[in-house]
């Protein structure tokens, strides 16, 4: 690996060529805050957040897009930098709602962490604050651009995962936000909601409707686990409280699909607890199905199928394991059809 | 798939998808495919009847007429031996049975080819020559290639073209068929198949069963059992007395679901094992209610043989039991003691044990990244691309593919091909989807796609209702009218109990994959009244 030698907060670093600044403090340990980077998306540049003082640079670099060079001298916590950090911050939160108390984000928002990091408790920048309409009637995605800081990691997540090209900015200026051609819904756009604006997005503009009123950030439990639709085998944290699923998150680090995940496996799971699911034994009688025990609905199956066996045959017996079962329980199905009832006669849908 | 996800995304210089509307039922594998393309300018040769949503990246989009994939594919490697394109030294080296291949592939020159498909030659030829200029590619296909009376053939062929281009054990090629359900290949590699233990050991092989005998302490049938289809058919005729069904529902699945119904009603006993009530289950004398995937642990294997940790996130409803218990619990009623296990790891204990592919796939080892089979021992690392040097069997086979045309065409009476498929927001029989809000809002109903020009003949107007009508049976559902399908072809979504279209469909099978042919028959459509 080709590297070149460059300083950060007096620390010598050998970094890898071709890096950025940000990626080569990182790599470091070096923490350089930012909101609109995303390490599963290209750079942008646009928020500012990650501003610092190269030496021999006129101005403040971004840390996000600026690449190392041979020799570099770079300090991150300088005060012209964290004054010129808490500047942005406070540039932000000028048109930014601040109420936290009551965000679904609150608590995993990238922008109060800062905050909070800064000490900023206003901005010194009153002015005029935008006032959008939050009436996305489709039945996934929240879109609060009142929260919305402009840094475009949904529009490039829609560019750059997705493919799409749903979502850009819109108008220009102080007017500038984001959304679909002719600023619609996303119904009406090429949108397939994947959810990734959602997944990156750095505060709560963007959020799953399904988890609204459902529980604060740090209440949840996440539990990696495997979709349960297509073979792709995506990997996702499902976010537990109080024993209910209450969101699907993306989990970076899964192998198939590195965080990327479709609308069926982000917004899909609630069937899990629809009213609908079986919940005890069902046997009928005269046509009608009637509750039962499961020692009364096992030892019927039992001898039902040693009934049948003994009269017929076992070829006589047909059993139909799952796709959408694991691969323990199939094991456990084809061993009971070949070694309990004595056939082979045992598929599943593979063909359907 | 013989490659894996990454590879296939970030290395193929072009994709030859074929039978697949990746970006509706493989939508993540979509979104990578439509990186590439987009990215890094990988070209991407998409074979559909239907306009997809893929299309509009294809670099060259072929609507071949449903049932003459070989045609195709044969066409396509005619112009690479013919203009001398393909990789000869893989063919020399790691192939056999060229020459005889050759002498097929001779009789369908792109201009024969292209009549059968109903194609252009000139896109034939333009499909080589992107084949032939862009290496390594990666084929992919689904169930539009295999539920044909001639799918075994249909990927015998995808065989042949991978091969002649020496897209074989190389990252970014492959043959790469995808699985449509999230364990279709885990179910398949437990032995959950008529003709095969674990790891396709064959029930056949005196070995294995011997093997398995031994394992499991009971003597084993060594007689290949019967199909999906088969089963249902013999339902019908009395020969089956009695099903177990888990977690499937053959009632929307199946194809022609009139004759399902008659098999499955005629049943001595039936026994459902479901989540819900679903069509299937409400015609069982016993159903017993299992677990939903996050109230389980246990494991999947995906479509790049990756097997990954499944892990219980909240407790099941009500009296809900794991179905390794319920399973094991009939198993003991019935005076067999070897299915009562204590947790799913050591269900998979047993199967490394049993299975030379698995053997090394265990549950301290699957960790975050899972492995991928084959995994012959606890210090192999798994195997992300299959054939690499060397062919399973030794030499890749090429075989001579002839096309044939499908069970049944379209006649005076029933003059349209008749297709099916899925759409992003449902899933399979829709007892899932169709209890998802979202998803359910987004695509409630059954649609009849049809093309602009047929309707306007049939005086049927965009959202009117349309009767479409198989010597089978008959549905009716809202027409969608469009150029998504060409002049004679008609589409539906399977998805849907209400409309049905395995009403429709028919159940002729491929003779040695037994799978049916879902994707072509003959209908009729007429205004609704």
């Amino acid at each position: 690996m080709a590297t070149v030698n460059i300083t950060i907060d007096g620390q010598k670093i050998a970094a890898r060529a071709g890096s950025t600044v940000l990626e080569a403090a990182r790599e470091a340990g070096i923490d350089i805050p930012t909101l609109c980077y995303h390490p599963a998306l290209p750079p942008e540049g646009a928020c500012r957040v990650c501003l610092l003082e190269i030496e021999k640079q006129r101005t403040l670099q971004p840390a996000c897009t600026f690449p190392v060079t041979e020799g570099m001298v770079v300090h991150t916590r300088s005060e012209k930098v964290i004054s010129a950090r808490k500047f942005v911050l406070e540039l932000l939160l000028s048109d930014h709602p601040l109420d936290c108390m009551t965000c679904e984000m609150a608590g995993n928002c990238e922008l109060q962490n800062l905050a909070y990091e800064y000490g900023i408790k206003e901005s010194r920048f009153p002015g005029i604050q935008h006032s959008y309409p939050v009436d996305d009637p489709n039945p996934f995605i929240e879109r609060d651009y009142n929260k919305c800081i402009l840094c475009r990691r949904c529009v490039r997540a829609c560019n750059y995962m997705n493919g799409v090209e749903a979502i850009g900015v819109v108008y220009r200026g102080f007017q500038a936000k984001i959304g679909t051609a002719f600023d619609g819904y996303l119904e009406d756009s090429p949108c397939e909601f994947c959810g990734m604006c959602v997944a990156v997005c750095p505060t709560g503009a963007l959020i799953p409707k399904q988890r609204k009123g459902q529980g604060r950030e740090w209440e949840f439990k996440k539990v990696t686990t495997t979709c349960s639709y297509c073979g792709v085998g995506c990997q996702f944290d499902l976010n537990v409280r109080n024993g209910r699923i209450v969101q699907v998150t993306s989990n970076w680090d899964a192998p198939a699909n590195h965080g990327l995940l479709c609308v069926k496996g982000r917004f899909g799971w609630d069937y899990v607890h629809h009213p609908d699911r079986l919940t005890k034994p069902l046997i009928k009688k005269d046509g009608a199905f009637v509750e039962a025990t499961w020692d009364e609905a096992l030892d019927l199956v039992a001898s039902k199928l040693s009934e049948v066996k003994e009269k017929y045959g076992s070829d006589a017996i047909g059993v139909l394991s799952s796709a959408k079962c694991t691969n323990e329980e199939n094991y456990a199905m084809q061993k009971f059809t070949r070694a309990v009832l004595g056939t082979n006669n045992v598929d599943h849908c593979a063909r359907l | 798939m013989t490659n894996s996800f990454d590879d296939i995304a970030n290395d193929a210089q072009v994709y030859f998808i074929i039978g697949s509307n990746t970006t509706e039922t493989h939508p993540v594998l979509g979104m990578r495919i439509r990186q590439a393309v987009k990215q890094r300018g990988a070209k991407l040769i998409l074979c559909d009847p239907r306009s997809i949503p893929i299309s509009e990246f294809a670099t060259l989009h072929i609507r071949q007429k449903p049932g003459t994939d070989i045609a195709l594919l044969n066409g396509i490697m005619h112009v690479l031996i013919a203009e001398e394109l393909y990789d000869k030294k893989f063919v020399a080296e790691r192939t056999e049975g060229f020459e005889e291949f050759k002498a097929k592939i001779m009789e369908y020159p792109p201009e024969r080819a292209a009549e059968i498909c109903g194609i252009t030659p000139e896109e034939i030829i333009e499909a080589a020559h992107l084949l032939a200029e862009n290496r390594p590619g990666a084929l992919l296909y689904a169930m539009g290639i295999t539920q044909h009376t001639t799918g075994h053939q249909n990927v015998l062929s995808t065989a042949n073209l991978q091969m002649l281009l020496g897209n074989m054990g190389v990252p970014g090629g492959g043959v790469n068929p995808l699985r449509g359900q999230v364990n279709v290949q885990g179910a398949c590699d437990m032995g959950a198949l008529p003709n095969v233990y674990t790891g396709y050991q064959a029930v056949t092989l005196e070995a294995s069963q011997k093997k398995f005998e031994e394992a499991w302490g009971v003597p084993l049938p060594n007689k290949v059992g019967l199909t999906v289809v088969e089963m249902i058919n013999a339902a019908e005729t009395g020969k089956i007395k009695a099903m177990y069904i888990m977690a499937e529902n053959p009632m929307v699945s199946d194809p022609d679901v009139n004759h399902v119904k008659k098999g499955l009603e005629g049943l001595d006993f039936l026994v459902v094992q479901d989540i819900f009530l679903t069509e299937t289950a409400a015609l069982a004398d016993v159903v017993l209610p299992g677990p939903s995937f996050a109230e389980k642990d246990g494991t999947f294997t995906n479509s790049e043989r990756r097997v990954q940790f499944v892990r219980k996130a909240v407790e099941p409803p009500g009296e809900v039991r794991q179905d390794w218990w319920i399973i094991g619990e009939i198993a003991r009623r019935m005076g067999y003691d070897g299915l009562t296990y204590n947790s799913p790891r050591e269900i998979m204990d047993e199967i490394n044990r049993l299975t030379p592919s698995y053997a090394g796939i265990t549950y301290d080892r699957i960790g975050t990244q899972g492995l991928q089979w084959p995994c012959p021992n606890t210090d192999h690392p798994g195997t992300p691309v299959l054939h690499v040097g060397k062919f399973s069997r030794g030499l890749g086979h090429f075989s001579a593919v002839d096309w044939q045309p499908p069970a049944e065409e379209p006649d005076e009476e029933y003059p349209f091909i008749f297709t099916t498929g899925r759409v992003l927001y449902q899933y399979h029989t829709r007892s899932m989807t169709g209890r998802s809000e979202g998803l359910d809002a987004m695509f409630p109903e059954a649609v009849v796609e049809l093309n602009a020009g047929d309707a306007s003949r049939l005086g049927i107007a965009d959202g009117q209702m349309v009767k479409v009508a198989s010597r089978r049976g008959e549905v009716v559902a809202k027409a969608e009218v469009s150029d998504k399908v060409e002049a004679g072809v008609v589409f539906m979504p399977w998805h849907f109990a209400e409309a049905a279209a395995n009403k429709l469909t028919i159940a002729a099978l491929d003779p040695t994959a037994k799978i049916p042919e879902y994707k072509v028959c003959a209908v009729k459509v007429e205004a609704a009244a």
